[in-house]
């Protein structure tokens, strides 16, 4: 007979070793399914994994795995520093979505100046808008104790609706014969979030993902505010004893997970997607949620989490061009990763043992 | 050598290794499409679909062809489409009016490798675009719905307020004001070419606020599927024909036949005489179609359709002749007057009658 026993601390082994098991369980059972679909599942598993990093083409896939990265890495490390007090903002999605609007505008409403000072003021209000976006969660909470889970969720919602209006009316572009969609950001050198080293994906999205890590890695392990926020997620009570603001925590944990997630869709807009569009959020915000979780919100896993993440997108799009196969299958595929990352962190919770349980 | 040269360089390189192949006569002519929705959608990208199946059962083994469905229009666009080019595609399909931008900017890294953008109007050197009249289907369906209405009232699905798709609202509105004058238009923003829970849930609300027919420009069988739940309403196949819900609630549809046109276009391809055009065609040519009209109407309001139709193929008829005023009671189109192509391309404003304002 076979029992789960709960260990007294998390295996720090097998929470490192159970993200790849739960990749080599994904392509099993990954393999099994194409195989099932009348798809050669080998050469599927590694069209996925393989190619994008050393296939014939990796050269261009590389540079694309950062550029699908960078806003999954720079916003779930926003979320994590949250999570991890125990404060859930998981309408990161709005913030990118407001930060882009907000920012884009500012740059719209310098065109056509030129001047070096256009993008940074850019890059500045894409902050201040996923910032203030996510503000109103937090103010809800701290003033009224309301849900930040709901308001941040469904202000997502507001804030599609006001990016339909923007690419609509206030940001359209009246060179546009009437469609929709602002000018293109990325086409507009002022504001343009080009490659910095051409040939490698890697606009200045990517440049703030890596400092975004680097900074949240010494919030969490050197600074006393990462203290006070890991006590605050682990033993309220205790923080509340030991001085820590809970109003002040919700603040700054919405904040700056707003303030990032807010640049994540600036730096998407003037660079890979453009325009302001109806479309132009894509789900990274939501995403992101996923890859904060399986990064076991600790910076450097988010980092790996969002490259993981961005493999399977990219080389689930090859497999679906390469060998026809249906984009519903890639979607299940991703799910599985996720499915098997979770039951595997049983086996850092728990212990599983053989024979039967001792009667104490 | 930044990535441009690198990507002309490689595209290069495919161009000469795939020449050098054909010379054998055993390379095909590779053919991508980038579908928006799902293939088994039932509307728009079945349709691309079936064109694409048509291309293959016309060329046979000279051709290859290869499709991503479910793309989203912005940054990943881009990638599917660079994916396709690397892969050694000569032409590729773009099946929605989001994609242009991100066709234009593939096709200048791509300059040996054919694009086609439908619905667009951005074109290029090796970009060309294509859309079909569809307003003249919009036409004969508002004759039939105007004819059919009980309650006086049609609910109307849109889905973007872009000038396609307030061609159809007008051009479906003129013709069944012109044979049932009380009739009155109740016109639901979807802001989604597919979302089968979206659509469904706007087909429930038009119908309870006494809508007997439904128009719909969104992609999904649900509004059909809605309608089919209630006694006495009826709806019309959009994009596709939706020959399952006849022979009611579906009483007609609008199909995209682009079979003719690819066959064409991935002909010139072949033969090398492939240029950069602008293709706007109607029923005339065949590519837009008005699927069979059931029993559940009346013998003489299809013979009445059936004859809008008939004219419109013979150029005998304009749905946008005049006298037409816009919705504000200015004028617009004199006694006789037919509007031109420029003014249709870019419509942004309601005919005189229609409620509402189009939102932005």
């Amino acid at each position: 007979m076979i029992r789960l026993e709960r260990r007294p601390a998390p295996s720090r082994l097998w929470a490192a070793l159970t993200p790849a098991l739960a990749v080599f369980a994904t392509m099993i059972a990954g393999g099994l399914m194409f195989a099932l679909l009348g798809k050669p599942p080998v050469e599927a598993i590694r069209t996925i994994f393989w190619d994008p990093l050393f296939g014939e083409f990796a050269f261009y896939y590389r540079g694309q795995l950062l550029v699908k990265a960078a806003p999954l890495v720079l916003i779930a490390i926003g979320l994590s520093i949250g999570f991890r007090a125990g404060i859930w903002n998981i309408g990161a999605e709005g913030q990118y979505i407001i930060g882009a609007i907000l920012g884009g505008g500012v740059g719209l409403a310098f065109y056509p100046m030129t001047g070096w000072y256009i993008f940074p003021l850019v890059v500045l209000f894409g902050a201040i808008g996923g910032w203030a976006w996510a503000m109103i969660p937090a103010l809800l909470r701290v003033k009224f104790n309301t849900n930040e889970i709901l308001v941040s969720l469904l202000l997502v919602y507001v804030a599609e609706q006001i990016l339909a209006s923007m690419s609509l009316g206030l940001l359209r572009n009246p060179d546009g014969n009437g469609f929709p969609g602002s000018r293109n950001l990325s086409a507009y050198e002022a504001t343009a979030n080009p490659e910095l080293i051409a040939g490698t994906g890697a606009h200045w999205g990517v440049v703030a993902a890596t400092i975004a890590v680097i900074f949240a890695y010494i919030l969490m392990t050197r600074h006393v505010l990462g203290f006070q926020i890991k006590v605050s997620g682990e033993a309220p009570r205790a923080a509340r004893f030991s001085g820590v603001n809970p109003d002040r925590l919700v603040i700054f944990c919405l904040g700056i997970s707003g303030a990032l997630a807010g640049l994540a869709g600036l730096f998407e807009l003037t660079g890979p997607a453009g325009q302001i569009s109806i479309d132009f959020n894509q789900g990274y915000g939501f995403t992101a949620i996923i890859v904060a979780f399986l990064g076991r919100l600790h910076p450097v896993g988010i980092l790996l989490a969002g490259l993981l993440i961005a493999l399977t997108y990219i080389g689930g799009e090859a497999a679906q061009t390469n060998l026809g196969l249906p984009s519903a299958s890639i979607d299940a595929f991703q799910g599985m990763l996720l499915f098997f990352l979770l039951a595997m962190d049983t086996l850092s919770n728990f212990r599983i043992r053989f024979g039967r349980a001792k009667v104490a | 050598m930044n990535k441009r040269t690198l990507l002309k360089g490689a595209a290069a390189a495919f161009v000469l290794s795939a020449g050098a192949v054909f010379a054998d006569g055993h390379e095909p002519t590779k053919v991508g499409f980038v579908y928006v929705g799902p293939v088994g959608d039932g509307g728009w990208t079945y349709e691309h679909d079936q064109g694409r199946l048509a291309v293959e059962a016309e060329f046979g083994d000279k051709v290859e062809t290869v499709f991503q469905e479910s793309v989203p229009e912005g940054a990943d666009a881009e990638r599917v489409m660079t994916q396709m080019a690397l892969g050694g595609a000569d032409i590729i399909f773009t099946t929605s009016f989001g994609y242009m931008d991100p066709t234009i900017n593939v096709a200048k890294k791509f300059p040996e490798v054919k694009f086609e953008h439908a619905t667009g109007y951005k074109r290029a050197e090796n970009v060309s675009t294509y859309s079909a009249r569809f307003y003249e289907g919009r036409a004969v369906q508002g004759h039939i719905a105007g004819k059919m209405t009980k309650s006086n009232k049609i609910g109307y699905i849109a889905s973007f307020p872009i000038p396609e798709v307030i061609r159809g609202i007008n051009a479906a509105y003129i013709h069944a004001k012109r044979v049932n004058p009380d009739v009155e238009f109740n016109i639901v923003w979807a802001y989604t070419w597919f979302d089968p829970a979206k659509e469904a849930d706007a087909a429930t609300a038009l119908i309870e606020q006494g809508a007997d027919v439904i128009l719909q420009h969104t992609d999904s069988t649900a509004p059909l599927a809605a309608a089919e739940k209630v006694e006495g309403v009826i709806g019309f196949g959009q994009a596709s024909d939706m020959a399952e819900f006849k022979p009611s609630p579906r009483v007609s549809s609008i199909i995209d036949n682009w079979a003719p046109y690819y066959i064409d276009r991935v002909r010139a391809v072949m033969d090398g005489t492939w240029e950069s055009t602008d293709t706007w065609d109607g029923i005339a040519p065949g590519m837009v179609e008005i699927g069979e009209i059931t029993d559940a109407v009346p013998a003489d309001v299809k013979a009445e359709a059936e004859a809008l139709r008939d004219a419109m193929a013979a150029g005998e008829y304009h749905p946008f002749t005049g006298p037409l005023k816009k919705q504000d009671g200015s004028d617009w189109l004199a006694d006789g007057e037919v509007a031109d192509d420029g003014t249709l391309a870019g419509m942004n404003f309601y005919v005189e009658g229609l409620t509402g304002d189009i939102p932005n």
